[in-house]
């Protein structure tokens, strides 16, 4: 019995050992290949958003292969799942760089595995792209770590751009959620911006993520008698909000961030919703030719309209393969100054420039809440 | 009941002292060991497998002090991760706090203490916290039996992350980071060590007897003159003490804390590699936590095949066969000193042992 238990618990580690090691035959003989990491949660909780951001690279890495791909070698992407745990983020961020050997590494989606992979990057002077993280601190980490999607605070500018130039309007109440600090930045921002565009404040209230009423808010604004009430917060408590809001007679439409981006916002929210506006990354109902061009190779080849996720990380490496391009070698400090330089991009979700701070300078789109769907109402530039 | 005759059949030691001289000098040779696989496995090992080993220490830390609470005194917690939190945080604030401030800093540059040596204030401190949340927890809850005290522990991890989703100064639900990287192989490995060696001696002295009359009749137990609920909450607080140890570690390694981290899903790995490695057995929760962590980056290769992830499907199949197969786990609760020739077996476990025989 014993013995058996033993050579059970050693043949365990025997089949274990060379899986893990690998075949390396693979690697040798993708000598002509540029290797791209990319790290997603595939599974797990949050495994639409990995699996769409995946689909977007994919597509332009095929892309960029039928077109001869970058200085003679094609690209390569190896994508790693990380169950949507940050330490998973952390050991596959570390295995792409020293067992894989990539050039570049594309990822994460949130904000907190992005923060997990960026110090191991930047430890090994390897260029990171996240395509999605909108927390400022990601790219605060290093050099080498790039975002093509911008941060939190241009949407509260975006907003405000929108209400005093689109809507013309002047008056405005704020409902901020204070636990959130993406919220609260998108509340700060606006203000900003809202009176230097000669608009004003009437009144800031506040509540709390988790929530139900807000009555008291709402009578308080009510009274105030708002143009519009910009609502910076999650899609559940605005649903909320905007249920409350229309039962106590508030017709004034409402304003929000990329937090609504969810199709539980209808569910919640429903009828109220109508005649809502918020900033997004990207509309598939944008009209520009390259937006509509880029939506029917999607299609067909995964028979599914892109998300946002998807058009993102179909920029991010984009993006890269730009820098690539440009840069005077293939090594990873002519990579770095390569994409620190990208300037005026073309990607689906705007005009890219990489600022100082190695955020993207993108534009934004607002959408419309009407008829029960989101249709794309207008598209705001940075500065 | 084989398994209490043979653990009964032990020595009574006091918890941390009398060792046999055998026993001593074999605790001091693993500790050894550290200083002499430590330089190599820093510089020679690929940094990837590095951070393996690393996870793997981590990850037996919790899954032995797990058995203390669940093996050996029959307890079944599942909210090791809220004790792991605990400690993680702390250790993580201890030490930004210490590094932050200049007259610590002056202390340590004027003293030439290395710039590590934050750390294990921070797991001690961490380490404590933890406990004293799994004293208060088993305080009012341990006198609930099985499934109750499941719920319990449950909805304690659970507690402990809204707390810390809803603390702006550890950073909220955005998490904390910019943690100084500061945990290396030999503190990860120290701490393995001092674990398995404080659980060891815990189970064989007479507090561990108390442990095991628990689990196997608690009502017997306390006829005998148990203390039921005071062994308990020790083996309680006990393991929440490692459980946070474990989670100052793994914020040193990872950099970043966010509440997220810390779901029911991680109580849950830790449980599994218990069950598996066997109830009441530490070495069997050492090969369970370094099987099973291994196992998951191990199947990563696979991945990069068939570019479809089908790690869980493998790793869901091989628990599902290896508990068919061996129901008690791994080990049962027998140890690795269980499989010593006869001979040595005597040395190690001193006088009382080589009277009472070998089965």
């Amino acid at each position: 019995m014993n013995m058996r238990l033993v050579t059970r618990v050693t043949l365990g580690f025997a089949v274990a050992a060379p899986l893990a090691i690998g075949p390396n035959i693979e690697a040798q003989a993708a000598e002509d290949f540029i290797k791209i990491g990319e790290v997603g949660s595939t599974t797990g909780s949050e495994a639409t958003f990995g699996v769409a951001t995946h689909q977007g690279v994919d597509l332009a890495i095929k892309e960029i292969n039928a077109t001869g791909g970058i200085k003679g070698k094609k690209l390569k992407v190896i994508l790693l799942d990380d169950q949507g745990k940050p330490e998973e983020a952390a050991t596959a961020t570390t295995r792409l760089i020293t067992q894989d050997k990539v050039t570049a590494i594309i990822g994460e989606v949130a904000s907190s595995r992005s923060l997990a992979m960026a110090p191991i990057a930047q430890q090994y002077k390897i260029p990171m792209i996240s395509p999605s993280s909108t927390n400022p601190k990601v790219t605060e980490i290093g050099d080498y770590i790039f975002r093509v999607c911008f941060i939190d605070p241009f949407q509260g500018f975006v907003m405000a751009r929108f209400a005093a130039e689109n809507l013309k309007i002047k008056r405005v109440a704020i409902l901020r959620d204070v636990k959130n600090d993406y919220s609260v930045g998108l509340a700060k921002y606006f203000t900003e911006t809202f009176k230097k565009l000669g608009g004003d404040i009437v009144l800031d209230q506040s509540y709390s993520a988790g929530d139900i009423d807000f009555k008291s808010q709402l009578t308080a604004i009510r009274a105030t008698k708002p143009d519009a009430i910009f609502v910076p917060g999650y899609y559940t408590e605005v649903g909320l909000i905007a249920r409350q809001a229309r039962s106590l007679g508030i017709k004034v439409p409402m304003m929000g961030g990329d937090g609504w981006d969810s199709p539980k916002l209808l569910q919640i929210g429903g009828k109220a919703m109508e005649g809502a506006y918020f900033s997004n990354h990207y509309s598939a109902e944008d009209k520009s030719p390259h937006v509509q061009a880029f939506i029917d190779r999607y299609r067909k080849a995964y028979k599914d309209t892109p998300s946002g996720l998807a058009a993102m990380g179909f920029d991010a490496t984009m993006v890269l393969a730009d820098a690539m391009k440009r840069a005077k070698s293939l090594s990873t400090s002519d990579i770095r100054a390569a994409l620190a330089a990208t300037k005026d991009f073309q990607g689906v979700t705007g005009r890219i420039s990489i600022d100082q701070q190695r955020n993207a300078v993108k534009p934004a789109v607002v959408l419309k809440v009407v008829n029960g769907s989101f249709a794309y109402e207008s598209t705001i530039r940075p500065g | 009941m084989e398994a209490v005759r043979r653990q009964t059949r032990m020595p009574k030691h006091r918890f941390l002292f009398s060792a046999s001289t055998y026993q001593t000098l074999s605790w001091g040779l693993v500790l050894l060991a550290a200083f002499v696989v430590s330089p190599w496995i820093e510089q020679g090992i690929n940094p990837y497998w590095f951070t393996i080993v690393i996870y793997c220490g981590i990850n037996i830390i919790l899954a032995v002090s797990l058995n203390l609470v669940n093996g050996f005194t029959g307890q079944f917690s599942i909210g090791h991760a809220g004790f792991m939190a605990v400690g993680a945080y702390v250790a993580a604030v201890v030490t930004m706090a210490l590094g932050a401030n200049p007259a610590w800093n002056e202390f340590v540059a004027s003293n030439g203490i290395s710039e590590s040596a934050v750390l294990p204030i921070g797991l001690c401190l961490g380490g404590i916290a933890a406990a004293g949340a799994g004293y208060m927890v088993g305080m009012p809850s341990l006198r609930l039996r099985g499934d109750y005290l499941a719920i319990v522990t449950l909805g304690f991890g659970e507690i402990i992350r809204v707390i810390m989703m809803n603390t702006e100064a550890v950073g909220g639900a955005s998490g904390l980071n910019n943690i100084p990287f500061l945990s290396n192989f030999g503190w990860v490995y120290s701490s393995v060590v001092l674990t398995v060696f404080c659980v060891w001696r815990m189970v064989h002295s007479s507090h561990g007897r108390t442990l095991l009359a628990v689990r196997e009749d608690e009502i017997a137990g306390e006829a005998m003159g148990v203390n039921t609920t005071q062994a308990k909450v020790r083996a309680f607080a006990m393991g929440a003490f490692f459980a946070g140890v474990a989670g100052g570690l793994y914020a040193h390694q990872l950099r970043i804390l966010t509440p997220q981290t810390f779901d029911f899903n991680r109580s849950f790995e830790v449980v599994i590699m218990v069950v598996l490695g066997g109830m009441g057995s530490i070495s069997g929760s050492v090969v369970a936590a370094v099987l099973l962590t291994v196992l998951r980056e191990a199947l990563r290769v696979v991945q990069t095949w068939y570019e479809i992830d089908i790690r869980m499907v493998i790793y869901s199949l091989v628990l599902i066969i290896l508990m068919l197969t061996r129901p008690n786990g791994l080990f049962g609760s027998r140890e690795i000193t269980d499989f010593f020739p006869a001979s040595l077996r005597r040395k190690l476990a001193g006088g009382a042992e080589a009277r009472g025989g070998v089965k």
